[in-house]
């Protein structure tokens, strides 16, 4: 499935981050108690529906969410050891774009539509490596060549809109590649594209890993993807991480109800085609409270009483594994709800 | 983009034929007489001979063509006559655009005129947008921040207050009590040495400040508006995701976006500043157009409307085709075919 390396140091290290959004109608807890760790050229999949706060995770990583509303109230973010959170602003916006790049999801707005695209790559490079104009340009151009457009040269000089999306998004690849990051955080970055650019950007991705040893944070909802590029997969639901284990012990052996509903509700190319997808039922959770409960519990067809008194902390269950459920927990004896003993997983 | 202006250009020809009639005929149906002010001992039979004098007999038909005439060929001609020092044709008997109550051409009391309102009206638009534009940036920046809540409290004082108010108390402060600028406006003066210089400035200050305070308070509203819209757009992530200096972010990226809509306003404006600001102009007795026009609607001086009006007309239709060019020159994305 994906080449797996031995892990080696630990570039990136996030210990109990919570971010709330602060609004008019009260508060927002989009990331609970969030903790993973990304080693060099290991590559980390996050999944989980809409809403569930990858996205908000890793733009906390690099402060980027704006705030106010967004607040970081806890937490601690190890990049190379530095605590992100404590950094000053130079040391910031050195990590940002220089040792840390980020790739939007929306490549049709993540772009100045008023500057060129050459202008808006060089201007990253001249910000973080000490290169004239001249030489900016030069990489500029190798830059939009090693992500696959042609005429680099001459491409440098049109605007945004004069692109494709998928174009665009290789644009956005280019420029969070610019100085060679040493973790790479990867919002949905192949959503907008069709299948075949899907694909080339996924075996760039690989490039990068084997080349520079890249570290790679690749946020999705298509689990197919993640199959595919990860080495470690992270479960996101309602903010928190409810799953964190190795692709191969996700994928053989999911713990956590929800995501054997998500492997459920994938469809399968070899299998037989049945009437409808499988879909989980009932809606993702609000987050206007601090979760107290577990946040998965209503629309669990396993919860029982413990899941709606108590969230589940992660659990190790085996060899990294680890899984928020209670199911899982050593403590927990079979309850004698008549529901439980209908399931068999 | 040369073709589209030489189209929008022509265009323009109709437009202004249009514009031209619809005034002439409103000022024809208007109940003025040009003989009103005069005194009332005059007989009615001596007023009816003026009013022919002034060409007033002939048909509604007869008058417009002979005005466009007048206007579009022979203020044309005269004017490239004054400037090479020629003469073309008979010049003598060429009849120019007259002001019924002062018998000179219209024209030349409007170049009269010209200086003072775009001195005063000119210098208040300038300065309404060097207050207006770092106004609606900081503004936008730190939103609801107190910076922004007096900022809006000012622009909504000046946006609502008339120039006729906060000129008078321009003048009572800082003229009648204070005693530090002149109240009325020295057409006259001449800027020579230094200290006519100094006198200039003060005897400009006041007009300009009530104008442009009006100006800045609508502008920088409509900066900030616009700031705000960019400012949460994607491509900010994008550049403080490069790791790009705030400030970079912000005066690069952000304003160069927001400036869009805004250069559009202040292009658009510009034909305003020509007609003169007709309250501020009467009120510190600036000579400008302004106050030439209601000299000349309240005289009934029906040739000096009618070209003033249709001059700011011109104006009008220029300044929108000019908009739309600078819009075409910001906005990467518009193209004209």
């Amino acid at each position: 499935m994906s080449e797996t390396r031995p892990p080696q140091s630990t570039v990136l290290e996030v210990n109990d981050l919570n971010t709330i959004f602060r609004t008019r109608d009260g508060e927002v807890h989009a990331v609970n108690h969030v903790d993973f760790s990304l080693a060099t050229g290991e590559l980390l999949g996050v999944v989980g529906e809409s809403g569930s706060g990858k996205s908000v995770t890793m733009m906390s990583l690099l402060k980027l969410l704006p705030s106010p509303p967004a607040e970081i109230v806890s937490g601690e973010i190890l990049f190379e050891g530095r605590d992100v959170l404590k950094m000053s602003d130079d040391e910031l916006r050195a990590l940002r774009g220089g040792d840390i790049g980020f790739i939007f999801q929306d490549p049709m707005t993540s772009l100045n539509p008023v500057f060129t695209v050459g202008y808006q790559l060089t201007e990253a490079l001249r910000e973080h490596l000490d290169i004239n104009k001249k030489e900016a340009r030069k990489r500029a151009a190798s830059l939009l060549a090693k992500v696959g457009i042609a005429q680099p040269e001459q491409r440098l000089k049109d605007f945004p809109h004069q692109f494709s999306g998928g174009m665009r998004q290789r644009v956005m690849i280019a420029m969070a590649l610019a100085c060679e990051p040493k973790v790479l955080i990867a919002d949905e970055p192949t959503t907008a594209l069709d299948v075949t650019i899907q694909a080339q950007i996924l075996e760039l991705v690989r490039d990068l890993r084997r080349d520079q040893g890249m570290g790679i944070i690749w946020i999705t909802h298509d689990l197919g993807v993640v199959a595919g590029i990860a080495d470690r997969v992270i479960v996101m639901y309602g903010g928190q991480i409810v799953e964190h284990a190795t692709v191969e012990a996700l994928f053989k052996d999911p713990r956590h109800p929800y995501t054997r509903a998500l492997l459920a509700a994938m469809p399968s190319v070899d299998a037989e085609r049945t009437e409808k997808l499988h879909s989980i039922a009932g809606q993702p959770p609000s987050l206007n409270k601090r979760p107290a409960s577990c946040s998965f519990a209503p629309r669990c067809e396993h919860a029982f009483g413990r899941c709606t008194e108590e969230n589940p902390p992660l659990i190790e269950t085996s060899g990294g594994h680890q899984v928020a459920c209670w199911l899982e927990h050593p403590q927990y004896m079979e309850p004698p709800s008549e529901m439980h003993l209908r399931e068999s997983f | 983009m040369l073709n589209y202006t030489i189209r929008r250009l022509l265009f323009a020809i109709p437009t202004l034929l249009v514009i031209s009639f619809l005034i002439f005929a409103i000022l024809d149906l208007a109940p003025s007489d040009p003989t009103g002010n005069l005194p009332l001992t005059i007989p009615p039979e001596v007023r009816e001979k003026i009013r022919l004098s002034l060409g007033l007999g002939e048909p509604f038909p007869i008058r417009y063509l002979k005005w466009l005439q007048q206007f579009f060929i022979n203020e044309p001609l005269n004017m490239i006559e004054q400037w090479f020092g020629i003469t073309i044709g008979d010049s003598e008997n060429r009849l120019r655009v007259q002001s019924w109550a002062t018998r000179s051409p219209v024209v030349d009391l409007i170049v009269e005129r010209m200086p003072q309102t775009l001195w005063v009206v000119g210098m208040s638009y300038v300065v309404g947008i060097l207050i207006a534009i770092p106004i609606g940036v900081i503004s936008a920046y730190k939103q609801y921040s107190v910076f922004d809540q007096v900022g809006t409290f000012i622009s909504m004082v000046g946006f609502s207050v008339p120039t006729f108010f906060t000129g008078l108390v321009l003048i009572v402060v800082f003229s009648s009590t204070l005693g530090w600028l002149p109240s009325i406006y020295d057409t006259t003066h001449k800027v020579t040495d230094l200290a006519s210089f100094w006198f200039q400035v003060k005897q400009m200050i006041m007009p300009v400040m009530v104008l442009a305070l009006f100006n800045a308070s609508q502008l920088s509203r409509f900066m900030r508006a616009s700031m705000l819209d960019n400012l949460s757009q994607d491509y900010v992530r994008t550049a403080r995701a490069k790791g790009l200096k705030e400030r970079a972010v912000l005066l690069i990226h952000v304003l160069r976006n927001s400036l869009i809509p805004v250069v559009t306003v202040i292009a658009l404006g510009i034909p305003q500043i020509f007609g003169g600001a007709i309250i501020t102009e009467q009120i510190f007795r600036v000579n400008g157009l302004g106050q030439l026009l209601i000299i000349g609607i309240q005289g009934a001086d029906i040739p000096l409307v009618q070209t003033l009006t249709f001059i700011f007309a011109v104006l009008i239709v220029l300044f929108n085709l000019l908009a739309d060019i600078v819009y075409g020159i910001l906005d990467p994305r518009i193209r004209y075919e």
